[in-house]
């Protein structure tokens, strides 16, 4: 097959379920042999939109995965640092601890800290639900901030550092400038990850954290085809503008974003 | 730079994934061997993982459960794999960065799993998408015609949803080894006069296996031990070690927790053990 098939084919691959949402969230009695629905309606769509409970919960996720985006930076850019630029004894073994969480299922981890979290007081609050998420997030920032780490020339911090600049300078307008791109994709990863989480937000949120993921399970076991499309739009549509954005860094070899089954 | 600025560097990610992951493995053990204090219960015992490997009725289901786990992350890997290895075959001579295909693969990871599975449950099912331009086609004169592809009992809406979510991953895994050595062999296997066809087999391939089956054990691992898929394309029989291992510790009947958690912590050490092995069999590889 010639490369510009294979791009093609991904991307109706792509867009297909998109379209298929659109068609569903919209239509209306649109029963079952027929191939195009009666009429089109945007009632259900907008009903979603102002229900108290999606906003509630669309307002979690955005509170968590942003929170967990930042904290998984500010934690994750030291790591890496040292990681990368630096060689020690143990180093390996810090590598294999960051890759455990992407091997082990979240259900075991989740399990297993559910008691934890009720004992410590942080079931059923935002904060100990983005603590959970770290579990997950931080290897991907980790690694996807070590790749460009790998190939980064430190020599710019020294000629600034020598030539006056303090350390926070050199860092602010030296060393982020320098790693932008990773930054932002790392951040990007950071928050798609969280999004995404179900089972650690369950059990960890303890029914009184309700995320989007949630309500869409919730409407799987329903089976309200429209719901489910307007939910399922809902919820990716913060996702392909997020990755809209930051498009052109995300091609790039130069990011090292990790990628993540 | 002192040692001690090199452990604050690493210290506060590490203390966090150390202590939560400590944390889950510690209580996940004693909660296993049915230390479950908010039952008063506080008498260590292998009852649990007597009863899920061999009871009478959790024994059947958990074989049967890792029966069903290992056919689906096996086929699904096998899939995944096999196709990203020919779709890279057939463009692996292109003299370009394949930024085009690296994108588009990065959008296709944006999407959730969940919501992946949404999709191919409203495109696949016997009222959904395909069955009605069938039954336009004059295909089908009753839903019931329609293969069942999504929540059927061989778990082929769940292989679907994986194989379709995980060749985009494996491409992107494939493309940076393509990107960072494999031009120049290919170039130098053309011009000792080797045919497309050798140069595929002797050089393209033994370039990709190892990131490729590093990347399929991270896919097999991630399939194996994955609860969003199965829970919403699968059926309840037969059922996956994830789903059976959340139903038991969600079960109103706190005492099933304990064998919630032997599943889970079963499942886990699979997966380590697995991981493990292919970790030295590349290591003797490398050695050798």
């Amino acid at each position: 097959m010639s490369y510009r098939i294979i791009v093609w084919v991904l991307a109706l691959i792509l867009l297909v379920p998109i379209a298929v949402f659109l068609i569903y969230a919209f239509a209306q009695g649109w029963f079952f042999p027929a191939l195009w629905p009666e009429r089109w309606d945007s009632g259900l769509f907008l009903r979603q939109l102002a229900d108290p409970q999606l906003r509630r919960a669309f307002g979690q996720s955005l509170i968590i995965a942003t929170g967990v985006s930042i904290l998984a930076l500010v934690l994750g850019y030291p790591a890496a640092r040292v990681l990368e630029l630096q060689t020690f004894r143990g180093r390996g073994l810090i590598y294999g601890l960051f890759f455990l969480p992407t091997v082990v299922p979240s259900v075991a981890t989740g399990i297993g800290l559910n008691i934890v979290f009720l004992r410590l007081g942080l079931a059923g609050t935002l904060f100990g639900v983005m603590l959970v998420h770290l579990i997950p997030v931080l290897p991907y920032v980790v690694l996807t901030l070590g790749s460009s780490f790998a190939r980064y020339d430190r020599n710019y911090e020294q000629q600034a550092a020598v030539l006056g600049a303090s350390p926070w300078f050199v860092f602010w307008r030296v060393s982020v400038p320098m790693l932008l791109p990773s930054l932002v994709v790392a951040g990007v990863l950071a928050f798609l990850i969280s999004w995404s989480q179900y089972v650690l937000s369950l059990l960890i949120g303890g029914g009184k954290i309700i995320t989007l993921p949630m309500l869409l399970f919730a409407a799987a076991s329903g089976g309200n085809q429209s719901l489910i499309a307007s939910l399922s739009l809902i919820f990716i549509a913060p996702l392909l503008i997020l990755l809209g954005l930051v498009a052109r860094y995300l091609g790039s070899p130069a990011t090292g974003a990790t990628p993540r089954p | 730079m002192a040692k001690w600025r090199r452990w604050l560097g690493l210290a506060p990610a590490s203390i966090i994934i150390i202590g939560l992951f400590g944390g889950s493995l510690g209580y996940g053990i004693a909660q296993s061997l049915g230390w479950l204090p908010f039952l008063g219960q506080r008498q260590l015992s292998l009852a649990a993982y007597r009863n899920v490997l061999a009871g009478e009725q959790l024994g059947g289901q958990w074989w049967q459960a890792l029966l069903f786990s290992l056919w689906v992350s096996l086929a699904a890997t096998l899939g995944s794999a096999l196709i990203c290895l020919g779709l890279l075959s057939s463009i692996a001579e292109r003299q370009q960065q394949y930024r085009g295909l690296s994108t588009i693969s990065n959008l296709h990871l944006a999407i959730p799993h969940s919501v992946w599975a949404m999709a191919l449950l409203l495109v696949l099912s016997q009222s959904g998408i395909f069955a009605r331009i069938g039954f336009g086609l004059g295909w089908l004169d009753q839903p019931s015609d329609f293969p069942v592809l999504v929540r059927d009992r061989w778990g082929i809406g769940i292989i679907m949803a994986y194989i379709t979510k995980e060749v985009p991953f494996l491409l992107l895994i494939g493309l940076a080894t393509l990107r960072q050595q494999g031009r120049e062999y290919l170039l130098v296997a053309q011009s000792l006069g080797a045919n497309r066809w050798q140069r595929v087999r002797l050089v393209l391939w033994p370039l990709l296996a190892p990131s490729l089956i590093g990347g399929s054990l991270l896919v097999l691992s991630f399939i194996f031990g994955a609860y969003e898929v199965p829970a919403l394309v699968g059926v309840r029989y037969p059922e996956m070690l994830a789903t059976m291992a959340l139903e038991l510790f969600l079960n109103p009947d706190l005492h099933a927790r304990a064998e919630g958690m032997a599943v889970s912590l079963l499942m886990s050490l699979i997966i380590l053990v697995v991981i493990g092995l292919a970790w030295r069999w590349r290591r003797a590889e490398q050695q050798s």
